[in-house]
């Protein structure tokens, strides 16, 4: 753990406290179940009572404006139960792009209603199955002052319940542009999109959806890649905290079930690769802090260590998830039990914003390999 | 403060250390004394830092140390990375025995002893394993006998990096048979007492760094006890600690690896290093040793606040130890022919460096306990996981 300041200690202490009190994995498993994609109750708990929503949010907009490194807290304890919120869209993601890229008309129009968590945002980049911000397809075309939008963006994180859609467009010089778009705009079409981690995807079609000359954010393809960053960092977080408690349940298993009349934790086969474990949770602790205190600092090389983070994280959180499954033998298997649960999730958590091979490329040219 | 400092560091760095040592793989310097003192530019490093007394920056001053505090330390440490130097002090005396005198020791034997650790001018070896006591370290059978105003001491010690280039020798001896740790005494051995034998061991590198050592009837001065008689396994126990801390800190880096691929290897157009596979798994070597490198980073911050967590030094000491034979993998598949040179013409000496460090990485995850000793350490104090039954129950 950083050596943190007292504000991001009782912000810790309160998540670790909350999470597992509000939020279990039982409350997941009812929102999952149930496909809710989130539980409004839990979200106006999360943004309101916590405050968490407006946690990157300036004071002037009804925020805390604590941090990356804070917001990562938080997002770490929530990974342990694999709560399901909108917060990275909305409280990382949203507010991100609205604080680098928006004006003054437009950040005061919408951080305050997502600080109290009133307005859901989804972040929509990716088209095809592959995380890859290059290949943006989803046509901008001038229309009068403002943007006619034609195109598919799948899969949209919370983007069913979304109040606003911050959509990655392409114009027509060809350039990247980021556009605010309502969530009940005419022309757009969202498809809950069942997926095996439970959690809330859309499939969003636009069809001549026209927006105006103020829906346009400032900062094109360089803006798209800051943004996707803090998002990375923040489901980085996330992960760590999903694998760090998927290593704990495990731990805990070896040293209460008994076969051969020995209790399993004593094999040294499985001890072996318990610590190995703990060794992938270490590294990518530091990775992962590092990533958020970089963005913190807005230093230059924080899109490699956000690269590092994302890669290394969820490299972990599989090896994690999987050792679950493996280390609690037939009822790990069971619907019944978490590792399922875990396992899924490191899949899904893994391919958005990129995963291990995307990253790792990433590093790799801006590395100068 | 810090950056005056940081300045300060940089520029008595680049005033002294001297280029010819830049990037070099200090590890010969650290375990072949013939080779280090054969190199006029290593004895100039080491006399320039002594007086500096920055070999042992954090140690006091009266031992010859330099007083720095942590955050300067790490600054200094930082600075030297930068350009490739080393620390020339960093030998068994200065990463083990040092630190263990300074929390054990006598004034008496901390006087004696730190100041020639603080200038590199003594050497010492660590008189730990035996023919039949390696990873069961507590089986060890050299007998140490009160003689009254001495200590008689006889046995077989093996493994002993250096022996036969120290002029000490810090020792593990069983005082009493008739309990396995609670019977071991911790005692420091000059190695011109009459009766130390030590016979060179060649090692599949090459180099005959370490010994056999035979103590035929030793006389040692009571004086050099380190603590009391039949406590020494937990004086021991620390050390290996210390011994796991400066190995888990990393070998110093060797020569940068993208470079030389880039010259070796060679890039496609866009730049990139042509042999898409090695490239592959060189990035995979950076994105480890960069989170490990944070990880040390996080967790000298964190004992700094006061969260020190030994526990978790085997777990590091493996990590480092992996990410160190990847490297010195990595390196070889890059030169590849020009990688397998054992002397002599034909190659140069970043190749012949590089096949002789290969075949020595074996070693980081054998010595200093084994990986597989550092995971069941781990599994037990850090998990907290339950014992095996002892085998023959
Ligand atoms: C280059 C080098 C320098 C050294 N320098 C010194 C020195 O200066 N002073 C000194 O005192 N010693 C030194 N050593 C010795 C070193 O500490 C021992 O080699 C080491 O502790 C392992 O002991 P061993 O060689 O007897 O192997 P063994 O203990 O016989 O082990 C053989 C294999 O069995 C495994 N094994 C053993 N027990 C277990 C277990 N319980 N669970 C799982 N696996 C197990 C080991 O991991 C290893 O793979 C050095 C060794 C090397 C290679």
């Amino acid at each position: 753990m950083a050596v943190l300041t007292e504000e991001q200690t009782m912000l810790r202490d309160m998540a670790a406290e909350w999470v597992p009190d509000r939020a279990p994995v039982t409350a997941f498993r009812r929102v999952a179940h149930e496909k809710l994609g989130h539980d409004p109750e839990l979200w106006s708990e999360i943004a309101g009572t916590m405050g968490w929503a407006g946690i990157l949010v300036p004071e002037e907009h009804g925020g805390s404006d604590f941090g990356y490194l804070s917001m990562g807290l938080v997002l770490e304890e929530m990974g342990r139960t694999l709560v399901a919120s909108p917060l990275i869209a909305t409280g990382v993601l949203g507010v991100s792009a609205l604080r680098l890229g928006g004006n003054a008309e437009q950040q005061a129009a919408w951080l305050p209603r997502i600080a109290t968590g009133e307005a859901i945002v989804a972040f929509a980049c990716d088209e095809d199955g592959r995380h890859d911000p290059a290949n943006v397809k989803l046509t901008a075309k001038r229309d009068g002052d403002g943007f006619r939008l034609d195109g598919v963006k799948a899969p949209v994180s919370e983007g069913v319940s979304a109040d606003l859609l911050i959509v990655a467009a392409r114009d027509e010089a060809g350039e990247i542009v980021l556009l605010l778009v309502p969530g009940d705009a005419a022309g757009v079409t969202r498809t809950r999109l069942d997926r095996i981690d439970g959690r809330e995807a859309a499939l969003i079609r636009f069809d001549g959806v026209i927006v105006g000359a103020d829906a346009a954010l400032t900062g094109g393809a360089a803006l798209l890649d800051r943004v996707l960053d803090r998002g990375r960092a923040g489901l980085a977080a996330e992960m760590l905290g999903s694998a760090t408690q998927a290593f704990d349940t495990t731990v805990d298993y070896l040293k209460t079930r008994v076969q051969f009349g020995q209790l399993i934790g004593s094999f040294q086969a499985l001890q072996h690769r318990a610590v190995a474990m703990q060794g992938e949770l270490l590294m990518t602790r530091s990775a992962v802090e590092a990533a958020l205190a970089a963005l913190d600092e807005d230093r230059d090389d924080a899109p490699m260590l956000v690269s590092l983070a994302k890669a290394i994280a969820g490299d972990t959180l599989r090896l994690c998830s999987r050792e679950m499954v493996q280390m609690h033998g037939g009822i790990g298997m069971t619907e019944e039990h978490d590792a399922g649960l875990y396992y899924k999730r490191s899949a899904t958590a893994d391919a958005t914003g990129g995963n291990g091979a995307f990253h790792r490329e990433r590093y790799a040219r801006l590395a100068g390999y | 403060m810090s950056e005056a400092f940081r300045a300060e560091a940089r520029a008595w760095l680049e005033a002294n250390f001297p280029p010819s040592l830049a990037f070099k793989n200090p590890v010969p310097y650290q375990n072949d004394a013939p080779y280090a003192e054969g190199d006029p530019d290593w004895i100039v490093w080491r006399d320039r830092m002594a007086e500096k007394g920055w070999g042992a920056p954090g140690w006091p001053k009266m031992y010859g140390g330099g007083e720095l505090d942590h955050e300067q330390t790490k600054i200094l440490t930082q600075e030297m990375r930068r350009i490739g130097a080393f620390n020339p002090m960093k030998m068994t005396g200065y990463t083990m025995l040092g630190p263990t005198l300074l929390e054990f020791g006598t004034e008496e034997q901390k006087a004696q002893h730190l100041p020639g650790v603080a200038k590199g001018v003594t050497r010492w070896c660590q008189g730990f394993s035996e023919p039949g006591a390696g990873s069961d370290l507590a089986s060890l059978q050299t007998k140490c006998v009160d003689m009254g105003d001495h200590y008689l001491v006889e046995g077989q010690k093996i493994w002993t990096s250096g022996a036969n280039h120290a002029d000490w020798c810090f020792a593990l001896v069983r005082t009493d048979t008739s309990s396995k740790q609670g019977g071991i005494s911790f005692l420091l051995i000059d190695m011109k007492s009459e009766g130390v034998e030590t016979r060179p061991i060649t090692l599949i590198s090459g180099s005959t760094h370490f010994c056999e050592m035979f103590l035929n009837a030793v006389k040692v001065p009571k004086e050099n006890l380190v603590g009391e008689i039949n406590k020494g396994w937990g004086i021991a126990k620390r050390l290996l600690q210390f011994e796991r801390d400066s190995l888990s800190e990393g070998r110093g880096e060797g020569v940068p690896l993208l470079p030389l691929a880039q010259e070796r290897v060679g890039t496609d157009a866009e730049g990139r290093i042509a042999d898409s596979d090695l490239r592959t798994r060189l990035v995979a070597h950076a994105m480890r040793a960069q989170a490990y490198n944070l990880t040390m980073g996080r967790i000298a911050a964190e004992g700094k606040a006061g969260q020190r967590n030994d526990a978790l030094v085997p777990v590091l000491k493996n990590l480092g130890s992996d990410v160190a034979q990847v490297r010195a993998d990595l390196i070889m598949e890059i030169l590849g022919e020009q990688g397998l040179g054992w002397s002599g013409e034909g190659y140069s000496d970043v190749e012949l460096d590089a096949s002789h460090q290969w075949l020595h990485a074996r070693a980081f995850s054998i010595y200093g306990g084994s990986f597989e000793i550092q995971n069941n350490i781990a599994a037990k104090v850090l998990l907290g996981l339950p014992s095996a039954p002892a085998p023959g129950r």
